[in-house]
């Protein structure tokens, strides 16, 4: 029982990052642009937050945990959507293809961030890792009383807030899709540019805002990973590459819906850490286990293209880029 | 007209060029690669207060300074030129395989297993064993996708990077049945003493062979789509399908074909790499070389022999990078940025090939 509750916990604190990063990329791909530069722009956002937040750690003698998280979140989220902006300069200005595009912004993101990640405190002066101790306990504050509520608490309370937030963004992303003008304005942009054109929707509006605002949403989960995951340090191990294309798995398992995300997203870190809870694996196949969320991601993938249902489809021009002109 | 002066006229609108002169369009390329380092230049003062331009030079150092530095670079270059070859086919069909990161894993997989379990044949046909098994290894990892993408058209971008995955797994597991010695989880340098399996020396030269290999497979695919059929029917199905069906090609063979070919090019980069030069197996192997070869194949419009300048190009950069990495004690990643800038400025001077710009009142350029 005890290792059960732990394996959700592990399951819980694992699918946050790949919920934010899914949940943004979903956005961005109901615009059309599909954005393969989801590692990278996770990586931005976590690098940025703990830069904020190490910058303003040394320069205060004790820093006020409201202020550090506010600080954090601005700066992730803002790197982030700068990592989005450039990715749809790019592919919506400049009409450069969007895999390469996306790829290219992975191998900058992920340069940046391993970059200032190994060398910040160094450049600033100090020796050692880089560590945010003050930030990363404001992000995983739990609830006081509800996590002290026995197995209930550890299963449902034992979280920072960020967990919580990503069920909210992913709820309200359903909402915006299925119930808002501004939502179906979208999708059918990512259906059908031209048509949407032609009924006045502003095509380049819409695919700028839904990536950029996408790419802020994915960076939270690179956030989350920094503050929550790995307590506010930096490791140059390539984890976070890894989660941002999970997160891209984990659109398609959701098939573009951003309410699977909140069980996909689960579903996802049970199966990851799996391996940790099944006795007598031996070290190497605890690496076969590691390849299930991979292999069930394929056998989705395949299953939805054929059944061919129509409302599991990706968006029809996912990946072309859009020119008025170009008919 | 008079009517039509009312309409206000946009300050810049786009059009479509017809055609570009190759020098002019060269031109423009060039320029990007010039501003692309002029921006690195300020992020290099900017994080290191290091004069750029003798931070150029010791890259330019790191890259040729010595005899063994330029084969060091060859041999990264020819590793990245071989993936960008295999990825060439794939690409001029329009077939988005961005699986060649797990291509080239599961070739070099088969190469160390060649190399583990074969040690004992003779030199000449344990190399060709290894040959058909990279090949064949690599092969069926393309083929898997092509043909789901042939019979239900099942998205080949997400299949083929979902397989990335899924091959770094397999790696790891190999890696952990092979370790040595026990407890390391690395499988240490292969066959140390004999050097069974190991590309031979060739004129004293230990990367000729790689050279040699890679840069006949270059030519042997510029003539492939160039010349023959098969090269024809592959630009035919990538400019439409439709048209491609229409003149009696069949379609689906096509694609399962021509991603056989492509994973198996992949395929013997892993051989490359393993057998060519690291000598070992891990999962960074590729180390996301199978990324950067997308962005080779694409710049170079799947031209074989373009493939070779930008290569050259970014392994210059990369082996730029490492030497000021370790010169000014900064970490190496520093190579990835330097790199991004370098192709967000190239993958953006396309549109300025592609398109011309038209100013209010006037031509433009």
């Amino acid at each position: 029982m005890d290792s059960f509750i732990s394996l959700i916990q592990a399951a819980v604190v694992f699918g946050t990052v790949i919920m934010f990063g899914a949940v943004g990329e979903t956005l961005t791909e109901k615009s059309g642009n599909l954005n393969l530069g989801v590692p990278g722009i996770m990586y931005l956002g976590g690098i940025a937050s703990l830069t904020g937040a190490f910058f303003y750690e040394s320069a205060v003698a004790s820093p006020n945990a409201i202020l550090c998280v506010l600080i954090a979140l601005v700066c992730g989220v803002g790197a982030s959507m700068l990592g989005g902006l450039i990715y749809s300069f790019l592919t919506i200005t400049l009409r450069a293809n969007q895999n390469v595009s996306g790829l290219a912004l992975s191998i900058f993101g992920s340069g940046v961030a391993n970059f200032f990640g190994g060398s910040l405190n160094k450049l600033a002066g100090g020796v050692g890792q880089i560590s945010v101790a003050s930030t990363s306990a404001a992000f995983r504050a739990q609830i006081p009383l509800l996590s002290g509520l026995g197995v209930p608490g550890r299963i449902f309370f034992s979280y920072g807030f960020m967990m919580y937030l990503a069920i909210v963004i992913a709820i309200l992303m359903q909402c915006f899709f299925s119930y808002s003008r501004a939502g179906l304005n979208l999708r059918s942009v990512g259906e059908n540019p031209a048509t949407a054109d032609a009924a006045g929707i502003n095509v380049g509006r819409n695919k700028y805002l839904a990536t950029c605002i996408g790419a802020g949403i994915s960076g939270l989960g690179g956030i989350f990973y920094v503050m929550d995951y790995t307590k506010g340090t930096w490791a140059n191990d390539g984890t976070i590459e890894k989660l941002g294309w999970l997160a891209v798995a984990l659109v398609i398992f959701t098939r573009w819906k951003p309410k699977n995300a909140v069980w996909g997203a689960y579903l996802f870190g049970m199966m990851y850490w799996l391996y940790f809870y099944i006795s007598g694996l031996t070290r190497s196949t605890q690496e076969l286990f590691k390849m299930l969320p991979y292999v069930v991601t394929i056998v989705v993938l395949v299953l939805v293209s054929l059944r061919k249902k129509r409302e599991d489809q990706p968006p029809e021009h996912l990946g072309l880029a859009y020119f008025r002109e170009d008919r | 007209m008079s009517e039509n002066k009312r309409v206000k006229e946009p300050f810049v609108r786009i059009a479509r060029r017809s055609s570009i002169y190759w020098l002019k369009a060269w031109g423009i390329r060039a320029a990007a690669i010039v501003a692309a380092l002029v921006v690195d230049a300020l992020l290099i003062y900017f994080i290191t207060k290091l004069n750029p331009l003798s931070v150029y030079g010791t890259m330019f150092q790191g890259a040729f300074g010595t005899n063994r530095r330029i084969w060091m670079t060859l041999r990264e270059m020819m590793m990245l030129l071989c993936i960008a070859v295999g990825l060439a086919p794939a690409f001029k069909m329009r077939f988005w395989n961005v699986g060649a990161e797990g291509q080239v894993l599961v070739g070099g997989i088969a190469t160390a297993a060649c190399m583990i379990y074969l040690k004992n044949l003779p030199t000449p046909v344990l190399l060709i064993v290894m040959f058909v098994a990279s090949l064949l290894a690599g092969a069926i990892w393309g083929l898997i996708p092509a043909i789901f993408k042939a019979k239900w058209d099942t998205n080949e971008t997400l299949f083929t990077l979902m397989m990335n995955y899924v091959a770094i797994q397999l790696t790891s597991f190999m890696v952990a049945q092979w370790e040595n010695p026990y407890g390391s989880n690395s499988v240490g340098v292969i066959n140390q003493n004999t050097q069974a399996g190991w590309f031979p020396r060739i004129f004293g030269q230990q990367y000729l062979l790689n050279v040699i290999l890679v840069l006949a497979l270059t030519f042997a695919m510029y003539a492939y789509l160039r010349f023959s059929k098969q090269g024809y029917e592959i630009a035919v199905v990538g400019e439409s399908r439709n048209t491609a069906r229409y003149a009696g090609i069949d379609v689906r063979r096509v694609v399962i074909r021509t991603m056989l070919i492509s994973g198996a090019i992949c395929g013997v980069a892993g051989m490359v790499g393993v057998a060519g030069a690291d000598h070992t197996i891990s999962v960074n192997t590729a180390g996301g070389r199978g990324f950067t070869a997308i962005i080779v194949a694409w710049m170079a419009k799947f031209n074989t022999i373009t493939m070779m300048l930008i290569t050259a190009l970014l392994v210059f950069l990369d082996r730029g990078a490492v030497e000021i990495a370790s010169m000014y004690n900064l970490n190496e990643y520093a190579s990835e940025m330097i790199m991004g800038v370098i192709l967000f400025f190239l993958l953006g001077c396309e549109f300025f090939i592609n398109y011309r710009l038209i100013f209010r009142h006037g031509e433009g350029k």
